[in-house]
Formats: structure tokens, sequence, C-alpha cells
């Protein structure tokens, strides 16, 4: 696959991995932010090729296991709703928010849909006039645009039926957020590839300027992601912190203008609930006014009730980096891929999940 | 979930566009790259194009990643 292949190249990789050993002395701990780089550097097996210096940290860049309960409440409420369709992307399913998962409300009889898209969502209520289609919206900066691109489409076309629960969090501001908190101590972090590729990497620039440390945007291919940690590596090594992409093909600094715009013209930036970080001001997104009637909280009666965490699941803490999955007493006994009793499990990216598939291979 | 992947642009039709990945065709909708030609890649992500791919950079990249593989 073109852009692919190139990038999966194994002589490139083993002497990049040599200069890496060559360039690092002193001892780092860099953050993937992105639960995609996670996946990648666990399944290309690069924590253990990586010299003892480094040490790599996952970070809370999963949308899915971000989401708080008493969000996930909602989304549950919402599909108890009479003449409703829920629409999500399939890995909502499974997630289990205090006392349901939707995919539990699926098999009580409730209309929960999986979708490839939120345009499949619009088109699904263009399909079903007599009721209303409700699309769980979650992600961060790469999919939010896309779900304001299908708002102005349904205004387009005059679809009034077409709703989205609005969830969507903003990766800069977590990012300080979690500096803020100073609970680990980060020498650089690699910035994720896809939000960049719509917010540019401009919106980093706090991260080397207010707290020196490096900074670098990552594609998902192997070689892309030694390129961003050869790149990290020269910034702490030479001590000149910057914003570099590694990733060029993808991500102009500037990021891609027309995403932004449409995203800035459906939603203004508000609070948003991180789970295992609380209610972060100015790190999530919210209809305008002027959207409020594709709302589902502004337009429906819901009550989920109180919420409450799974006893036991760490997911909270291992999303700010302070723990691993191998902290928590029920990963792989109580909690596993089959019986997930935490977001972390069950989402593909999550991280419990990505240690599950492939901590063997690095001789956990 | 961020996930994007490289498709090629076969057809454009309006705000979408028939792209092809590895050799699988479908649907994408090109409401935020309007920019795009017949012949680009972009990276598609949940049936958008989030971003046409610069193929100028990448190769820009190519050459990075061969001359720091040559220098230890
Ligand atoms: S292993 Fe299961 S219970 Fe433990 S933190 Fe991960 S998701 Fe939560």
């Amino acid at each position: 696959m073109k852009f692919v292949n190139e990038y999966r190249d194994s002589e490139l990789g083993k002497k990049l991995i040599d200069r890496i050993h060559h360039h690092s002395t002193k001892p780092i701990r860099l953050m993937e932010f992105c639960s995609g780089h996670t996946v990648a550097i666990f399944k290309h097996g690069i924590r253990q090729l990586l010299p003892q210096t480094i040490e790599m940290l996952s970070g809370p860049g999963c949308p899915i296991c971000v989401t708080a309960n008493i969000d996930l409440d909602k989304a549950i409420a919402l599909a108890h709703l009479p003449n409703v369709i829920i629409t999500t992307f399939g890995d909502m399913l499974r997630v289990p928010g205090s006392h349901s998962s939707l995919q539990l409300a699926k098999a009580e009889g409730n209309d929960i849909r999986i979708v490839y898209s939120a345009q499949d969502a619009v088109y699904m209520a263009k399909d079903n006039p007599d009721k209303s289609v409700i699309f769980i919206g979650i992600g961060f900066e790469t999919t939010a645009p896309t779900i304001a691109a299908s708002i102005l489409q349904a205004e387009e076309e005059g679809i009034n039926n077409y709703h989205i629960l609005c969830l969507h969090k903003l990766c800069p501001p977590i990012m300080k957020a979690l500096l803020d908190l100073g609970e680990v101590r980060l020498n650089g972090i690699v910035c994720p590839g896809h939000v960049s590729a719509i917010i540019g990497s401009y919106p980093y620039q706090f991260i080397p300027d207010d707290y020196g440390i490096a900074c670098v945007v990552s594609g998902f291919e192997p070689l892309d992601i030694l390129l961003c940690i050869d790149m990290l590596v020269n910034q702490i090594e030479t001590e000149q912190y910057k914003v570099e992409i590694a990733y060029r093909r993808g991500v102009k600094p500037e990021g891609n203008k027309q995403a932004k715009l449409l995203m800035d013209t459906v939603f203004e930036v508000g609070e948003a609930n991180w789970r295992g970080i609380g209610v972060v001001p100015l790190s999530g997104l919210r209809l305008r006014k002027r959207y409020e009637r594709f709302d589902a909280e502004k337009n429906f009666d819901i009550n989920p009730g109180p919420s409450s965490e799974a006893k036991g699941c760490i997911c909270g803490s291992i999303l700010r980096g302070v723990s691993t999955p191998l902290d928590c007493k029920l990963f792989r006994h109580n909690c596993t891929p089959e019986h997930p009793l935490g977001p972390c499990m069950v989402s593909a990216e999550g991280s419990c999940a990505t240690y599950y598939h492939y901590g063997a291979s690095y001789g956990e | 979930m961020c996930l994007a992947i490289p498709a090629l642009v076969k057809s454009i039709d309006g705000h979408q566009a028939e792209v092809e990945i590895d050799g699988v065709t479908r649907q994408a909708s090109i409401q935020l790259t309007p920019e795009v030609k017949v012949g680009d890649y972009v990276l598609l992500h949940t049936g958008y194009a989030i971003n046409v791919i610069d193929q100028a950079e990448a190769e820009g990249t190519h050459m990075l990643l061969r001359e720091l593989s040559e220098v230890c």
C-alpha cells in the first residue's frame, strides 16, 4: 500500500534504532499521547528495541477510554427512549457505563446500530423520518470535524431528525492539564498524528515554551515513530526544545483550514469530563446555539441517575500515565477482552487491551 | 480511534469522492478537503478525507530517513 509500505522498511528501521542507541545518553521518559501510537509501538515491538535510557509511557489519547461513566450513562439512557435509533462507532457498544452498556441496551430490544461514518447516520435519519437518529459523538479533533460536516450536511438537506450527543474532547488542553498535575515527569511527547492533521503543530508550542519539554508530531508506521523518537532524543540531548513534525506528508504546521473552519462553525469550546482526570475547562466541544436543534442533550429528556465506577478498575490512573495495566489486580484474571470491566480493556486501542494482546512480546 | 489510512481518489462528484484502498473502492466525503483532485491520496478517517497527502513531503521524509540511517 502506497504511503504505508515505504514506512515499514526493516533495514532502514534497524539503522534508525542503531542511531537512537548511539545518540541517547540521558535517561528519559517519553509519552505517546495517542493510543494509536501505543498499539503501533507494541505491535512492532518498538519498546524492546529502544535503548534502556528511553522509557515509553502511554497517555490518555483513547477517546473511548477517556469518556466518563456519567457520559456513557447518558448515551445508554438515550437508547432507552422510544422512537430513537442510536448510531455509534462499533467500539462504544461494549463499553460498560455505571449500570449497563449500549450492547446490553441493544439486547433489551432498543434500536442501536453501528455506523462506519457520521454521514451514514445522516442518511439513516433521512431514511427514517419518523424516528430520531442520535449519533454518539465521541472523539478528538480528528473526528470532530467529520461530525461538524455531518451536521452541516443535515442542515443543508433539511434533515431535522438527526442529533448528536456531543462528547468531543480536545488534545492540547488535556496535555496541559496533565503537565500541570505534575504526577509524571516527562522529557518529551509524541504528539498525535491525525489530530494534528486537523489542528496543525502550532497549538503544541506551549509544551516546549512553558514546560521545556520536547515535542514531535508522529505518523503511525514504524519508521514514522522511530523518526519521531530520534527527533525527540536529539532535542533532549541538545536541550533545544521545539515543536517538530516527523509526519510531514500528513501534517502541515497550520493544519487543515477547512476542517478547522467547519469545526468552528458548528462547535464552541467548553468543559469536558475526562475519566480519571475529571472536568477540565475548555477541553471539549459543545454545539453552538445556532445548532442547538441537533443537540441530543437539549432535545431529549434524559436522566441517567448517579454514576459509579467499576470497583478495582484503575483505568483513570492508567490514562494519566501514573499506572500501567500491570498495576491492576484485575488485569488478565478478572478483566479480559472477553469480559472487560473497564473501557481500557474494551477499546481495541485501550492500554489494557494492548498490554493483553502484545504484553508477552516485550517480556512482561 | 483516530485511525486514518491513505486512499487514492479515483473520481469526484460534488462533496463525494470515490476512493480506492488496497484495490477496494469506497465512497468518501471530501467536505473537509475541497481542494482535493483526482489522482491525489487522502487520509481517510471514518469515511471522511481529513487531509490530502503531500507527496513532495513524503519524498522529503524518505530522503531524510535514508540520510539519518547513513550517519550514526
Ligand atoms: S485491567 Fe480492566 S479493570 Fe484493570 S484497569 Fe484495565 S480495564 Fe480497568
